[in-house]
């Protein structure tokens, strides 16, 4: 990798040659074998329409971080991204899937935990009428616990999405 | 009704620090680009305390307290959603879409789906009619609450609102909404927490004289002395247990002024204008819909499974139509990246759940005393007649005071900013120029219309209009959004597809709920609250339309989702190009007030 790097120049344009680039091996998912290996480094050409929404298993980006620990070439990789060459592609599609995977599962563990009250409200008329003390446990339930709940589940995901992309800028600039 | 002069000087005063804070900072404003923008320059916090100044409006104010009054445990669900909303911005749209420079639906519209003119045309329509739906509620709560403690017509309010927000819109445009909503943020809440905590120490206290019986008991409120009622709007009444009244007026669609004997299990139609005299003692009846019996009115649940879908509609549409309304995307562009944009809205969560322990109190604690609103359906009056309730004297009209003015900050802070951002959508996609005046003459239009509406139509429960304005939010816009950030594959045909069949079914819903409410039917729970079933068609339609017109995806899609989800540190974020505003000589001036100024 360090070869294409190297030999590479950075005008950039119509003038770039499509690039054959061998990614680190544990990058090499089904999409990015399936993926002819030259292709034009313009967009829409891409077929991967159906990333977003059907994430394959989790990659590891933190391994291309180890490989290239050592080099300077901070501009490199943010070429690569404003150009969409299939690697920068790749690249943010990872970052996209990963931050759509930890929206969905802070969404569905709220989801779950509150909207999950109203089905066990009817279903269990018991637990409906149940109190603390003199208050109503369903007041306590639905008037006071969800809005620290939605605060926190706010909180966790502010963080893990801003470490995310941290992560994600440490390996570009790296 | 007398007249309580602590009220006005409260009104007074609101008025004239939203005036000043209005024109202090709008001395500022000199570009176009200035006067929208407010220049990205305002900090996170503030910019929250905005926000939730901006989204706090009469419906959470006064509604939700309301709704408390008359359903119970059930209507707990609206202040969650109405938070819960802001949870599924920050998850699924507040960083991306702060990145993609779009400053209003229409502009992500265009921006994302590189759409026609007719398509960000046909957004704007939308998002005319969002804020129209609920720009109305507003207004005419501001009507109730006038007529409710002062001695003045309905339309009054209405109009003094209008006025006053017009004035301050054409005046200062964001930059002064910015500290005005910011202001108005700590005003609410400190006019909604005081009453609770002083109304709730009387109450402890055994200091507030007698109440309408046990809230678990296995029966109806109870009036504590003999009450007089007036009916002001034709309603539906219904008695838990044979009641006898004394009534003069139209019952039943017959002119009477004798006793009268309601038996359990029908309705009773009053008209407007009609007298009910109940004997001490008298179970109280209640308008259609609400919760007769305490012991149901505070369990959750107790309406069974209609009464299930109707919530889980109602949670729908509150927790993904927050993302669509018009006057809380704007507030994010002013964020300077998306990660403020995001640490924005986890402030935002904080001060809301802050806010809305305080409403529901104040709602049971209605249900005790002014259990009459359960009989003239002007529930959403609850909180500000609550106080002198349970407080006789100067003590209760202080009170009165304080909570009346925290009510009129509200239609305040979300009129200005409803009128504010769909102006500016008017402004610069239906009208020719876009400049100034322009962004002006769209203000007055915005303004006057919704006012006419809200004269005009029948006056309906705050947070039923208002859970109509979610809806429609969450069918049209919430399925672009979260599709548009996410999906590579999304196409304008299918954006507007999908806003056509969810909107559609909304409006279809809407205009039920309209002639039901001249002709007095009760509409099954989802056509109530149609959410359940539009927000998932919208997203289907959505799909389906862009997968068939799969060929017109735009061929920059690849570095449109770069700008949206690349770390603000590497530097794609996009920023709404500054021609488009103003002219040459404002453009440089901007370029060289840029760094001097805070």
């Amino acid at each position: 990798m360090s070869q294409h790097r190297a030999s590479h120049s950075h005008q950039g344009g119509q003038h770039r040659q499509p690039r054959v680039r061998t990614p680190d091996p544990t990058l090499r998912t089904r999409r990015s074998r399936s993926r002819s290996p030259v292709e034009g480094t313009r967009a829409g050409q891409l077929p991967e329409q159906n990333q977003v929404d059907a994430p394959t298993k989790p990659k590891r980006q933190r391994v291309v971080l180890a490989e290239r620990g050592h080099q300077k070439t901070g501009l490199r990789p943010q070429v690569e991204l404003a150009q969409q060459t299939s690697w920068g592609e790749m690249l943010i599609k990872d970052l996209i899937s990963v931050q759509f995977r930890l929206a969905v599962v802070i969404g569905l563990i709220v989801a779950v935990l509150l909207g999950g009250l109203p089905l066990a409200f009817v279903l269990a008329p018991g637990f409906a009428e149940l109190t603390v003390g003199t208050v109503p446990l369903a007041w306590l339930l639905l008037g006071l616990v969800p809005f620290p709940l939605l605060f926190g589940a706010g909180m966790l995901y502010n963080r893990i999405a801003e470490r995310q992309e941290r992560t994600f800028v440490d390996m570009i600039e790296s | 009704m007398e007249l309580n002069p602590w009220v006005l000087t409260g009104v007074a005063l609101v008025g004239i620090a939203t005036f000043y804070l209005g024109h202090r900072s709008s001395r500022m404003a000199h570009s176009t680009h200035d006067f929208l923008l407010a220049r990205r320059t305002v900090r996170s916090q503030r910019n929250a305390a905005a926000i939730s100044g901006e989204y706090l409006s009469a419906a959470s104010f006064l509604g939700v307290a309301g709704v408390v009054l008359a359903e119970g445990a059930d209507a707990l669900w609206y202040p969650i959603g109405f938070a819960a909303g802001f949870l599924a911005l920050m998850l699924f749209v507040a960083a991306p879409l702060r990145r993609s420079g779009a400053y209003t639906l229409p502009d992500f519209v265009e921006g994302r789906l590189a759409a026609s003119r007719r398509i960000r045309v046909f957004a704007s329509f939308v998002v005319v009619l969002i804020g129209i739906l609920y720009l109305i509620p507003q207004l005419q709560g501001a009507g109730l609450s006038f007529a409710a403690v002062l001695p003045t017509p309905m339309w009054l309010g209405a109009v003094v609102v209008t006025v006053v927000v017009m004035f301050n819109v054409v005046a200062g445009g964001m930059r002064s909404i910015t500290v005005v909503q910011a202001f108005q943020y700590w005003l609410k809440l400190f006019a909604i927490a005081v009453p609770t905590f002083v109304l709730g120490a009387v109450f402890l206290g055994g200091g507030a004289g007698a109440h309408s019986g046990n809230l678990g008991a296995e029966a109806p409120p109870a009036f504590t002395e003999e009450t007089t009622v007036e009916v002001d709007t034709p309603v539906v009444l219904r008695v838990d247990e044979p009641t006898v009244l004394h009534a003069d007026g139209v019952v039943n669609g017959s002119p009477v002024d004798s006793q009268l004997r309601w038996a359990e299990g029908v309705g009773h139609e009053v008209d407007a204008g009609t007298t009910l005299r109940f004997g001490e003692g008298a179970a109280v009846p209640v308008v259609d819909g609400a919760q007769e019996r305490n012991s149901s009115w505070l369990t959750p649940g107790s309406d069974g499974i209609g009464g299930l879908l109707g919530t889980y509609s109602l949670i729908l549409a509150l927790f993904l139509g927050t993302m669509g309304l018009p006057h809380i995307l704007v507030r994010f562009y002013t964020n300077p990246d998306g990660k403020a944009a995001r640490r924005t809205t986890v402030h935002v969560l904080l001060l809301l759940g802050l806010f809305y322990l305080f409403p529901t109190m104040l709602g049971a604690l209605s249900r005790l005393y002014v259990p009459e609103l359960l009989v003239t359906g002007e529930r959403d009056a609850a909180v500000l007649l609550l106080p002198s309730a349970m407080l006789p004297g100067i003590a209760g009209q202080v009170v009165t005071a304080i909570v009346f003015a925290g009510a009129f900050a509200a239609f305040l802070a979300a009129a200005s900013g409803l009128v504010f951002s769909v102006a500016g959508v008017v402004a610069t996609d239906l009208l020719p120029a876009g400049n100034v005046r322009d962004f002006r003459i769209a203000t007055v239009m915005m303004a006057l219309l919704p006012l006419a509406l809200a004269i005009v139509l029948r006056p309906t429960d705050l947070t039923l209009s208002i859970g109509m304005a979610f809806a429609l939010a969450a069918s049209t816009f919430c399925p672009v959004l979260v599709l548009g950030i996410w999906w590579r594959g999304l196409t304008a045909r299918g954006a507007v597809s999908g806003m056509i069949a969810g909107g559609g079914i909304v409006l279809t819903a809407l205009v039920a709920n309209l002639a039901a409410g001249y002709t007095g039917a009760t509409l099954p729970s989802l056509v109530q609250q149609p959410a359940l079933l539009s927000v998932p068609v919208a997203f289907l339609v959505t799909v389906l339309a862009s997968k068939v017109t799969q060929s017109s995806v735009p061929h920059n899609v690849g570095a449109i989702m770069l700008g949206m989800h690349a770390p603000d540190p590497l530097g794609f974020v996009q920023d709404r190009e500054i021609p488009r505003y103003g002219h040459a000589e404002e453009r440089i001036r901007l370029g060289k007030r840029r760094h001097g100024d805070t």
